[in-house]
């Protein structure tokens, strides 16, 4: 029997096209108009084409903290991602009371707001009232992440792999699931070892969970703001202020809205590409696997 | 509707309205004729959608590289930006 064309399904999208463009393109689009503009007030904007633009592109602070950025997002990622994947490896299977108890065990950082994690990482962290400074103290280790650049970046880093890694492990958990049992009857038959098992069954089928692993972690690091912000405010000096910070500091602090307009645009495209850059590897390494 | 919120000025105007009749335009030439994935000098397969995508984020990347390099008029990325989409697209 023939298949049935029928293109009328489009319609189906529509809502959902409706609700992108109300909420994404149409903001976007001001946010590519403010960029070549000087706004004095509501009514009161001049063209100023390219200029922002430029200043962006040359302002050295913005240079340093894109850097920061990108060590920092790649830091998240070679650490989340093998963690998550451990967890999700060591995680009990089945429908079993230790399985629910360390599924919501697992959760519970994800549920915390986050700027209430800035906060506890705030005083866990503070040498004379919290667990961890004060452990750090009582064994001889001069930490304080309040005027050390190593330790801020560390304490910042530390936070988001207790705050995200549970995502990660409970993405690769949900791959895991889903492999049949047939797959591991096979591979024991076959006398394959626990490795061959991870290469050649596991990591494949956690394939697709690990493109929205990597995606969602690697543009949620890239946009980190409250976190740092709260921790430790984007220093000492400016050791942790990221990309989303200085264009805060640059859009609410100096209410400068053209050049941080710009600056939006600039910061977009690069996590598009990286996003872009992500996608494309992972998918192909997919289709290698395939072949 | 009053769109003075969106502080619009003509050369984002005519930005916005070229981006418009690409996608427009990439819709009908798709239904005229659907694309094929096919593999060029890009190290992947792609749809013809892919290359146009790839094509206008380089440009944008080449303009950005443009203003941070050199104070020559803009206009050269643009035209660089022709050529590199026209690239991609054809033997991409």
């Amino acid at each position: 029997m023939d298949k049935v064309q029928d293109n009328r399904a489009w319609f189906l999208i529509i809502p959902v096209f409706l609700i992108v463009a109300f909420s994404a393109v149409v903001p976007l689009m001001t946010v590519v108009n403010y960029s070549v503009q000087e706004i004095f007030g509501p009514g009161q904007t001049f063209f100023v084409g390219t200029e922002w633009f430029e200043a962006v592109l040359k302002d050295e602070r913005l240079h340093d903290a894109l850097v920061r950025q990108i060590i920092y997002s790649l830091a998240v990622l070679a650490i989340e991602i093998p963690l998550g994947i451990l967890i999700a490896l060591g995680m009990p299977g089945g429908r079993s009371a230790k399985t629910s108890l360390t599924l919501v065990l697992l959760a519970l950082p994800l549920l915390i707001p986050f700027n209430v994690v800035g906060t506890i990482w705030q005083i866990f962290g503070r040498g004379d009232i919290g667990l961890l400074g004060a452990t750090f103290r009582a064994i001889g280790i001069d930490y304080n992440y309040t005027n050390n650049s190593a330790h801020a970046w560390v304490t910042v880093l530390v936070m988001d792999v207790w705050h995200w890694t549970s995502l990660v492990a409970l993405l690769c958990y949900a791959g895991l699931q889903s492999i049949p049992p047939a797959f591991y009857q096979a591979a024991k038959i076959d006398g394959a070892s626990k490795w061959a098992v991870f290469r050649y069954i596991q990591l494949p089928k956690m394939r697709g969970v690990l493109i929205i692993a990597v995606l969602l972690r690697f543009m949620d690091s890239f946009m980190i703001y409250t976190e740092p912000f709260v921790l430790t405010g984007g220093g000492p000096g400016n050791s942790t202020t990221f990309l989303s910070q200085y264009l805060t500091q640059m859009a609410v602090g100096q209410f400068d809205i053209g050049k941080a307009a710009a600056f939006s645009i600039v910061y977009f495209l690069i996590v598009l590409l990286f996003s872009f850059i992500f996608y494309t590897i992972i998918t192909r390494t997919g289709e290698g696997e395939k072949k | 509707m009053d769109m003075d919120w969106m502080a619009w000025t003509a050369p984002t105007a005519i930005f916005f309205l070229c981006i418009a009749l690409m996608l427009a335009g990439m819709t009908v030439w798709e239904v005229v004729s659907p694309t094929v994935e096919a593999k060029g000098f890009l190290p992947m397969r792609t749809t013809r959608g892919d290359r146009l995508f790839i094509g206008l984020l380089g440009s944008a990347f080449i303009h950005l590289g443009w203003l941070a390099a050199t104070d020559a008029s803009l206009w050269g990325a643009s035209a660089v930006s022709l050529v590199w989409i026209a690239l991609v697209i054809r033997f991409g």
